[in-house]
């Protein structure tokens, strides 16, 4: 199982890589033993995006299905776990409700992906379909502000979004600050393991024989409608993960963030880091929404043009990615360095051998 | 016995009918070729046959299995593998994760490995199985997916075009290879231009014309058929 984590569809392998990774882990586990506690907090809030990204990043660089909907599933399993988490009671029933929520926007996905994949919708249509189904809910939600909207005690409220959901907690303990920050860190690492493992199985050997060429998958004995299906349920159930720890960590979720300049953003992150690699896209994903969020303090309408370059200066400029980009330039530096110093060494051993002889 | 049965098959594209009324039966074991011009029908009745287009009317039977409503995944599974006519491979994988995905299905760990050497060996591809696929010659390509379809050990393996591309010296050991494959007990259905790779590998030919059955029965009938040296190679009768 262990050989999985390392493999032709992912970057990075061998002790130095997963040194960094231990050592960037480390230093995420020690990090609130120095920051403060508002600083932790919001690191955990940059966290909750990450599973959104991955899941795109799994969807649309390893899959080919560029999908324009990460924020209807976030959208549904963040109001999912608001109706859930206010009409089981709260308390140690918010674990379930999480759980719960993810579940119902995989089962979403499954409906969705479906009619999409078995009706032979790809392309550029697979993003017009997703981005239409988002926009729909976000406009559905957006209408849904009196008293008439609601499920059980859970108002919609519209535009100004429901609120009033308890945060996730294990009997008094609510998972918050520090704690909320820990269980991210913790998610985070599963979930990356299990994507690695995923895409270097032989699962991740027909996903992206689909993307290259599903006519000649199909033609090798695969159902790639199957695959792509299974894909497609994973990274939006990921996004729906992201949407329901949203909700735990603010209480809130208004319509807001599921419509269209939400949706773009997992779009940007993860051009932007490199569509093609988990690792890419978790490094990139989290320094884009760190300077993101650094940079709404002064403006948002600055940090949101600043989003868009980076898009078109993606495209114009590193259509795999940035942060790809760079990580495969001080890949082929390091190994260029290696070799330049094996060689002499090399050399040297054949000169001690020949004098030898 | 026959492995493939084509009963009454046509395919028409709006007013265009590239395939009319055809049968076509491929008996087990046997090298069978298809011939014809261009615009014959002949890569059209190969994807009917293999299921990447419906048929507007007929069946298609293959080991007494009516298989014309499958699609061509669950074709692949009965044991029928192709290659098409221009190169399909994974242009952005690896020769290596090529052939790998290719045989998963069927065989996995050391013995997966092992016929990953094998067949590598096979294509003379075994130095370039680091490469992307997309780096490779047209040749190599070839090579890349013929390997494919035979990591699947088919019953019947269809080749649409299998040389084009290849230098003769290639061509005749893709011919050997055939014919060695034959021998083993697979069934292969060929479609080709090059008359001498026919005659090398050919048990029995039919001829296409304008999606039609012009001719069938052995190379050395077919071409002594002089309605066939008319259509196919250009031949013609002072009057």
């Amino acid at each position: 199982m262990l050989k999985l984590l390392e493999g032709p569809q992912t970057l990075g392998r061998g002790k130095i890589f997963w040194s960094c990774f231990l050592a960037v882990l480390a230093g995420a586990l020690i990090y609130p033993l120095f920051a403060d506690s508002y600083d932790v907090g919001n690191f955990a809030y940059f966290l909750i995006w990450i599973f959104m990204a991955l899941g795109l990043c799994l969807m649309w660089g390893y899959g080919g299905m560029l999908s324009f909907g990460q924020t209807f599933f976030f959208g549904i399993a963040g109001y999912g776990y608001g109706v859930l988490a206010i009409n089981m009671g709260g308390g140690t029933t918010t674990i379930a409700a999480l759980a719960l929520s993810v579940v119902i926007a995989m089962i979403a996905a499954g409906i969705l992906g479906y009619f999409m994949i078995w009706g032979g919708i790809s392309g550029i249509f697979f993003g017009i379909v997703t981005l239409s189904a988002t926009l729909v809910l976000a406009f559905f939600l957006g209408q849904t502000a009196g008293p008439e909207w609601h499920i059980g005690p859970a108002r919609l409220n519209g535009f100004n979004g429901m609120k009033g959901m308890d945060p996730l907690t294990v009997g008094n303990f609510d998972i918050e600050g520090s704690a909320l920050y820990y269980v991210m860190i913790a998610l985070i690492v599963i979930v990356y393991i299990a994507l690695r493992m995923l895409v270097n199985s032989s699962i991740g050997n027909v996903i992206v024989a689909t993307r290259e060429n599903p006519q000649r998958a199909e033609m090798l004995g695969y159902d790639v409608r199957k695959y792509q299906l299974l894909t497609f349920v994973i990274g939006s159930g990921l996004a729906g993960l992201s949407g329901a720890l949203y909700t735990s960590w603010g209480q809130f979720i208004t319509p807001s963030s599921i419509g269209l300049p939400a949706a773009a953003m997992p779009i940007v992150w993860v051009a932007f880091s490199g569509r093609n690699d988990l690792t890419a896209t978790l490094v990139g994903s989290f320094l884009l929404l760190f300077g993101f969020q650094t940079i709404t303090v002064y403006s948002q309408q600055a940090a949101l043009v600043l989003m868009g370059v980076l898009l078109l200066a993606t495209v114009m400029l590193a259509p795999q990615g940035f942060v790809l980009g760079i990580g495969k330039l001080v890949v082929d530096w390091w190994t260029k360095r290696r070799r330049r110093n094996e060689a002499p060494a090399l050399a040297d051993t054949a000169r001690l051998q020949s004098d030898e002889t | 016995m026959a492995l493939v049965d084509v009963k009454g098959v046509s395919k028409r594209f709006g007013g265009l009918t590239a395939v009319s009324d055809v049968d076509l039966t491929v008996n087990a074991g046997e090298v069978h070729c298809l011939i014809g011009p261009n615009g014959a029908g002949k890569s059209t009745l190969f994807k009917l046959i293999v299921g990447l287009y419906p048929p507007t009317t007929g069946s298609i039977f293959f080991d007494s299995i009516d298989i014309t409503a499958e699609r061509p995944y669950a074709r692949v599974q009965r044991g029928m593998s192709i290659k098409m006519q221009a190169p399909s491979v994974f242009k952005e994988l690896p020769v290596r994760q090529n052939i790998q995905i290719a045989l998963q299905e069927r065989i996995l760990g050391a013995e997966c490995r092992a016929e990953e050497e094998r067949l590598l060996a096979l294509l003379n591809l075994a130095d370039d199985s680091g490469k992307l696929a997309g780096a490779l010659s047209h040749g190599q390509q070839q090579w890349l997916e013929i390997g494919m379809a035979l990591a699947l050990q088919p019953q019947l393996l269809l080749l649409d075009e299998p040389t084009a591309g290849m230098s003769p010296e290639e061509t005749f050991k893709t011919g050997e290879l055939i014919k060695s494959f034959n021998a083993e007990g697979m069934t292969v259905l060929v479609v080709e231009h090059d008359m001498a790779f026919v005659r090398q590998v050919a048990q029995r030919v039919t001829v296409l014309h304008l999606g039609k059955i012009f001719a069938r029965g052995s190379l050395e009938a077919i071409l002594e058929d002089e309605k066939v040296a008319e259509i196919y190679l250009g031949k013609t009768h002072a009057h």
